[in-house]
């Protein structure tokens, strides 16, 4: 069953560039990359117990500077994405600092004013961020000189990547370092009592999600080719947390197929009303209150809840 | 001179207008222990209401709509908690995304309703002429607006101290298991809080109009703005809110004169410095 169920989900991922069209290849691709940002997201929100909706941050930052330095500097696309990944984790590191002083909601209200914060910079730095109007004409990396510009390269560029952070975010939270991390969310004062150092380990574990969504902002400004202060928003942040949420946080999959939940519903919704962000209000309420601990888990329930009350 | 003046006064009117976001906030907080966030979302709802009653009707008087629009946004919002927050008592990360999701329907309907375009909100007649004070030239309204603040400050410190009222809030807020089992109702004291809080917001959306004139996107930057000031005043603190808010009204008006691309960054730097030393903010009792 398990081997089924890891083909099932390897055809799914390896398939669609022989079989699908272009759309559905870029879709993919858009899907990837938002699964790579709510897997970072749910390091902090699953794993640490760590609310955080000032997520879009490292991913408008680290695709701010790539945008900026590739674009306006001429600076050749891997040393740009070197100094957006590290310069990003560094701004990590220091909202850790400042937003860890606080716990629960003191930390949320924290991230989501900080992120504010930034969103307003790329607004108001108009000559810097070129403001409302985005930059526009970016271009795509060549790595190891392949062009990544069809969109079944993306695809392949995209899930290797993907690939690689699901693993590595896997293998961090069943670390001893992730159990550690675990331990801080349920009993922090208990881990401090065995010597644990609950800061650190939710510092270390607030910068690591930082890097990774650093990764997903560097794949979101190669694909779209654009960019624009709405990547900082309080939605972008609060899409990630949907779909953290809606797929069940504190799970390794969980999250992945959550996000991918959310831009299909904003792909398919986006073509027949405007109003994306009253559908996403409407679908906050809905789930949380019908289904709080995530639509797979929140499925089950209901249906053993239909069963039994049939029998 | 007359620079440091004006600016001097609009950051007091700044200041005004945040006291009224962000005492609401801060007081839910308290008690409640829920960041609402869409308490911006109630600000804008504010000035937009007051954008549409005071530009069709002439003969009405800003102070009546405050009222008016304050009493339908606390309905609102009582609606809100009773509806969907009392559903949510034992969750309280799915409270603050309610709130979230809540956000954003408003201020998305708010975009259906009144376009993109910002829309003015006119001043009332009998305040445009400037007054004159020491020889510098004031803005009338926005002197109102300071004195308003003040005394809406005033207000709520004695509704909190003077009244039963305030003294059951207040042991809520200490201690709300324990004001329970000696009878104190303090599910009722949520929806009171929650209206009050949601009323002064939309009110102060209102009054903030003629400064600020209704535009989408009003709610994303006023919120971050409470969200600084409580942090920085401390959680649940009526004090806290209103030093809070003067002392952040002031760094972000000079902050946007002197420096205006360095405004947002100057405003880490309050927040950063009371989380070093004070993690609870200024005036706070209890960490969040």
């Amino acid at each position: 069953m398990k081997w089924f169920a890891i083909a099932v989900i390897a055809a799914s991922l390896l398939l669609p560039p022989f079989l699908a069209g272009d759309f559905y290849i870029n879709l993919g691709s858009q899907i990837l990359i938002a699964a790579i940002f709510a897997l970072s997201l749910n390091l902090l929100v699953g794993f640490g117990g760590m609310t955080s909706l000032g997520h879009a941050s490292y991913l408008g930052v680290a695709a701010y500077i790539s945008a900026l330095l590739t674009a306006r500097y001429g600076l050749a696309h891997g040393a740009a994405a070197i100094v957006a990944i590290s310069g990003t984790v560094a701004m990590a590191g220091l909202f850790g600092v400042i937003a860890l002083r606080a716990t629960g909601l003191g930390f949320l209200m924290i991230t989501l004013a900080l992120s504010q914060v930034l969103w307003g910079l790329a607004y108001r730095m108009s000559d810097v961020t070129n403001g409302d109007n985005g930059i526009v004409g970016l271009t795509r990396p060549a790595p190891f000189g392949i062009s990544l510009e069809s969109p079944a390269a993306f695809y392949w560029f995209v899930l290797i990547i993907a690939v690689i952070a699901f693993m590595m975010m896997a293998i961090f939270v069943s670390s001893a370092f992730g159990s550690s991390l675990k331990g801080v969310r349920d009993q922090p004062r208990r881990m401090a009592a065995l010597g644990f150092n609950p800061w650190l380990i939710k510092w270390l574990t607030f910068v690591y999600a930082g890097f990774w969504g650093a990764v997903a902002g560097l794949l979101y400004v190669y694909y779209h080719k654009y960019i624009h202060p709405s990547l900082l928003s309080t939605t972008s942040s609060a899409e990630a947390l949907l779909g953290v949420i809606a797929g069940g946080s504190g799970t390794l999959g969980g999250p992945a197929v959550g996000a991918a939940l959310v831009l299909l519903l904003k792909n398919y919704a986006s073509a027949y009303i405007e109003r994306w962000n009253m559908l996403l209000g409407l679908v906050f309420l809905f789930i949380v209150l019908v289904m709080p601990s995530g639509i797979v888990p929140g499925v089950e329930q209901l249906t053993s809840r239909w069963r039994t009350k049939n029998q | 001179m007359q620079f440091w003046i004006i600016q001097g006064l609009n950051s007091l009117s700044l200041g005004g207008l945040l006291f009224l976001l962000s005492s609401g906030f801060s007081l839910i907080f308290g008690l409640m222990r829920l960041a609402n966030l869409t308490h911006g979302a109630f600000f804008m709802l504010g000035t937009y209401f007051a954008a549409t009653a005071l530009r069709s009707y002439d003969e009405l008087n800003i102070w009546v709509t405050a009222l008016g629009v304050g009493i339908a946004v606390a309905a609102i919002g009582g609606l809100f908690e009773r509806l969907v927050l009392t559903r949510l008592k034992t969750n309280p990360l799915g409270q603050v995304l309610v709130t979230l999701g809540m956000s954003f329907i408003i201020s998305d309907a708010c975009l259906m309703i009144w376009g993109g375009d910002s829309i003015p909100v006119p001043t009332p007649q009998n305040l445009q002429a400037p007054t004159r004070l020491f020889g510098f030239v004031f803005p009338t309204y926005r002197l109102v607006l300071v004195a308003l603040a003040v005394a809406a400050a005033i207000m709520l410190y004695l509704l909190l101290e003077r009244t039963r009222l305030g003294a059951m809030i207040r042991a809520g807020v200490d201690d709300g298991q324990m004001a329970r089992a000696i009878g104190i109702p303090v599910s009722n004291l949520f929806t009171i809080v929650f209206c009050l809080g949601a009323g002064i917001a939309g009110a102060g959306g209102v009054l903030g109009g003629p400064i600020l004139s209704a535009y989408p996107g009003l709610d994303a930057d006023m919120l971050p703005l409470a969200l600084i000031v409580v942090i920085f005043g401390g959680i649940g603190s009526l004090l806290g809110a209103f030093i809070g808010s003067f002392i952040i009204g002031i760094i972000y008006t000079f902050g946007t004169a002197l420096f205006p691309e360095l405004a947002y960054i100057i405003l880490f730097l309050p927040m950063i410095v009371v989380l070093a030393f004070r993690p609870q903010g200024l005036f706070g009792r209890v960490g969040a």
